[in-house]
């Protein structure tokens, strides 16, 4: 029922010729690279202009906070980052994949190898267990149960839960229900984890415990995006790309993006 | 999506719910009994028909002569008068019938109609009376439980004499002897001389309820008013072919006596167990048509109620959708998680249906007077049928569920 595409739809030239005139150094290994995007939504007769032309380009091994207030266009960057949606305009490449004009069944793949979520609300199955959990994307990989199993196991014992693999979301703590829910981004290896607002839902001590887990993962190599609107929680980050009214206001590295916080709470 | 996984999803899902799912199941599981209890009897009763009735009724290589049918249906106005003006068969008709037979062909000759009958102390009781003649107990294959047959001078005389039946027997001397015991017959005396051995029931009536007294007997007259008329004659030849050619040679001989022209159809009825058959035929195809109306009415009720239970599944797990989406589920995984679902649910409403069908057909069989049997191809059907239902059913929710857009249901609460 899988259809393999493991070619890149798009051929290294082209990506190249992208990535020149984006201004990158085509050596370092770009792991997305948007041009331009927009996304508008026709609501109600009125269009709104949710991003309005994001250039982001973010290499292997990153780790990533974007930041923004309510509105500045982060959950629509998100969404378009996550293949759950597609610019009005613009180009996004994702390992070295045209993402912006694939159709459903090709983005479905996408989000299904290329892109690990971890959402604020957890979004695990009720009823099943930790690890039917984790198995899922392997599922509509079409791994084979056995090895399914396996490496599902494995992403558990990752994130210290291979305790609690037949546990049920109810019968776990909110540390670990998110927990649960990194492994499941990790099981499929993706390109990118893609966080958003990972620690929304839980109490500062396991907030910090979650933060750990993503520390870890990105000292292990994992690219890292995090959506995020508290600053202390994108600190963690080593790069900090803040949005407002659908463009980004500011990309800096954490240590000139923490001054640059400090002297804005000094001046006020 | 495998579908073996599809197929343990819908399980659980269902076992998650096992009293929805049980009202789920309620339309198709009745469709589907009703559908397999009904074609169970049907079936039952055909078989029966073919392999019981025919014989008990009419005998093997056995046909009869009559003025008017005796297996017919859907008789128009037009034809029952046309049949009232026909000739009847008179004993005077039989000689010359028998004559134009091979030696080796048995014959009868029978008159019969329901009449009272009773005994001094007990009151009138209905029973199917008999007036014959000839080799009647040899080609219905009667045979005595006690006493004896109707002998050869008896039939000869007159003699007022009967044998009766076991349900005759059992009413009037349920606890003594029956043989040398009187038996009023329209106000007249017989001497009861045999006791005939049970034959069982026809879809539940007896065939023991009868007594047989010789055709020139007074009896005769009570059976049919007019001197010389008889119900018909009975013949049984050895073989199929001596039964085919003694039926054309007792049709000409009959269009003989009639003076009928080339040109004028037959004014009498010829009829084997084939006829019997027929007759049957046309009864089944209507009970078919019956039993088909009830189980659809189920099934359409089923499909109706699946199709809601699977929008309302739809509605409260369209989270559970979006979280299948972004972990990288396509339409069709989500369209066929849907249809698996629904026909999964449907196919078990049916075999619980085929169950209790076949719960029901062995309940019939053993407790009512009507046979059952269970057809395989209504199993078959019944599967097929579930599965179908669920599909079609199915098929609707699963595609609204299919197009749901990831971050919309991923937003549901």
């Amino acid at each position: 029922m899988t259809a393999h595409i493991d070619t890149p739809i798009s051929s290294t030239a082209e990506r190249e010729a992208v990535i020149r005139s984006a201004g990158l150094a085509p050596d370092e290994d770009w792991v997305i690279v948007t041009r331009g995007i927009q996304r508008d939504y026709d609501m109600g007769g009125e269009v709104v202009h949710a991003l309005r032309g994001v250039d982001l380009a973010i290499r292997r091994n990153e780790y990533v906070a974007i930041m923004g207030p309510s509105g500045s266009g982060k959950s629509t960057l998100m969404n378009l980052i996550g293949c759950l949606d597609t610019p009005t305009a613009g180009e996004y490449w994702l390992n070295g994949m045209l993402v912006s004009d694939m159709t459903d069944d090709e983005l479905a793949r996408v989000r299904n190898r290329e892109i690990g979520f971890v959402f604020q609300t957890f979004n695990l199955l009720p009823r099943a267990t930790a690890l039917h959990n984790v198995e899922l994307p392997l599922v509509y990989a079409g791994v084979p149960s056995q090895e399914r199993r396996q490496r599902a196991t494995q992403a558990l014992e990752r994130v210290q839960l291979g305790d609690r693999a037949t546990h049920r979301p109810n019968e776990l703590s909110g540390g670990q229900r998110q927990r649960v829910a990194i492994a499941r981004a990790l099981v499929n290896e993706p390109a990118i984890l893609l966080a958003d607002e990972p620690t929304g839902n839980l109490d500062s001590g396991t907030s910090a415990e979650i933060m750990r887990v993503f520390e870890s993962l990105a000292a292990e190599g994992q690219t890292v995006i995090m959506v995020t609107h508290e600053a202390d929680i994108a600190a963690h980050a080593r790069r900090i790309v803040v949005l407002r009214d659908g463009r980004i206001s500011s990309d800096e590295r954490r240590d000139t993006f923490a001054q640059r916080v400090a002297l804005a709470q000094a001046a006020h | 999506m495998p579908f073996v996984e599809a197929i343990r999803l819908a399980l659980s899902q269902i076992r998650a719910q096992k009293l929805k799912s049980f009202f789920t199941l309620l339309g198709v599981t009745i469709g589907v009994m009703f559908l397999i209890a009904v074609v169970a009897v049907i079936n039952g009763m055909g078989r029966y028909m073919e392999e019981e009735f025919a014989g008990k009724l009419m005998g093997v290589n056995t046909f009869t002569l009559r003025h008017r049918p005796y297996f017919e249906m859907h008789t128009t106005d037009e034809e029952w008068r046309s049949f009232a003006r026909r000739p009847r068969i008179y004993l005077h008709d039989v000689e010359p019938v028998v004559q134009a037979l091979p030696p080796d062909v048995m014959w009868a000759i029978e008159s019969r109609d329901q009449i009272p009958v009773s005994t001094k102390d007990m009151r009138p009781r209905d029973v199917e009376a008999f007036a014959v003649d000839g080799a009647f107990f040899e080609i219905r294959s009667l045979n005595v439980e006690s006493g004896r047959l109707i002998a050869p001078h008896e039939f000869a005389n007159g003699a007022k004499v009967v044998v009766i039946g076991q349900d005759v027997k059992k009413r009037f001397f349920p606890t003594t002897s029956a043989l040398g015991r009187e038996l009023r017959i329209g106000g007249v005396p017989y001497r009861i001389i045999g006791v005939m051995e049970e034959q069982g029931s026809v879809f539940g009536l007896s065939v023991d309820k009868f007594v047989v007294g010789p055709m020139n007997s007074p009896l005769a007259r009570l059976l049919n008013r007019r001197f010389g008329v008889i119900d018909g004659i009975i013949l049984k030849s050895s073989s199929m072919q001596g039964m085919r050619e003694g039926m054309e040679r007792v049709r000409q001989v009959m269009r003989g006596r009639h003076k009928l022209r080339p040109s004028q159809p037959d004014n009498f009825s010829i009829e084997t167990t084939e006829s019997a058959l027929t007759f049957w035929a046309k009864i089944e195809n209507i009970l078919v048509m019956a039993g088909i109306v009830l189980p659809a009415l189920g099934l359409v009720v089923g499909a109706i109620v699946i199709m809601n239970i699977m929008l309302v599944a739809v509605a409260q797990r369209t989270r559970e959708i979006g979280i299948r989406k972004s972990l990288g589920a396509r339409r069709r995984d989500i369209l066929s998680q849907f249809l698996v679902e629904a026909a999964t649910l449907s196919t078990i409403g049916a075999a619980f249906g085929i169950l209790f069908g076949i719960g029901i057909a062995a309940l019939v069989d053993r407790m009512s007077p009507m046979p059952a049997s269970v057809a395989p191809w209504s199993v078959i059907t019944a599967v097929i049928l579930g599965a179908g239902v669920g599909i079609i059913s199915g098929l609707y929710p699963a595609a609204r569920a299919a197009r749901l857009d990831p971050i919309v249901a991923l937003r549901q609460e």
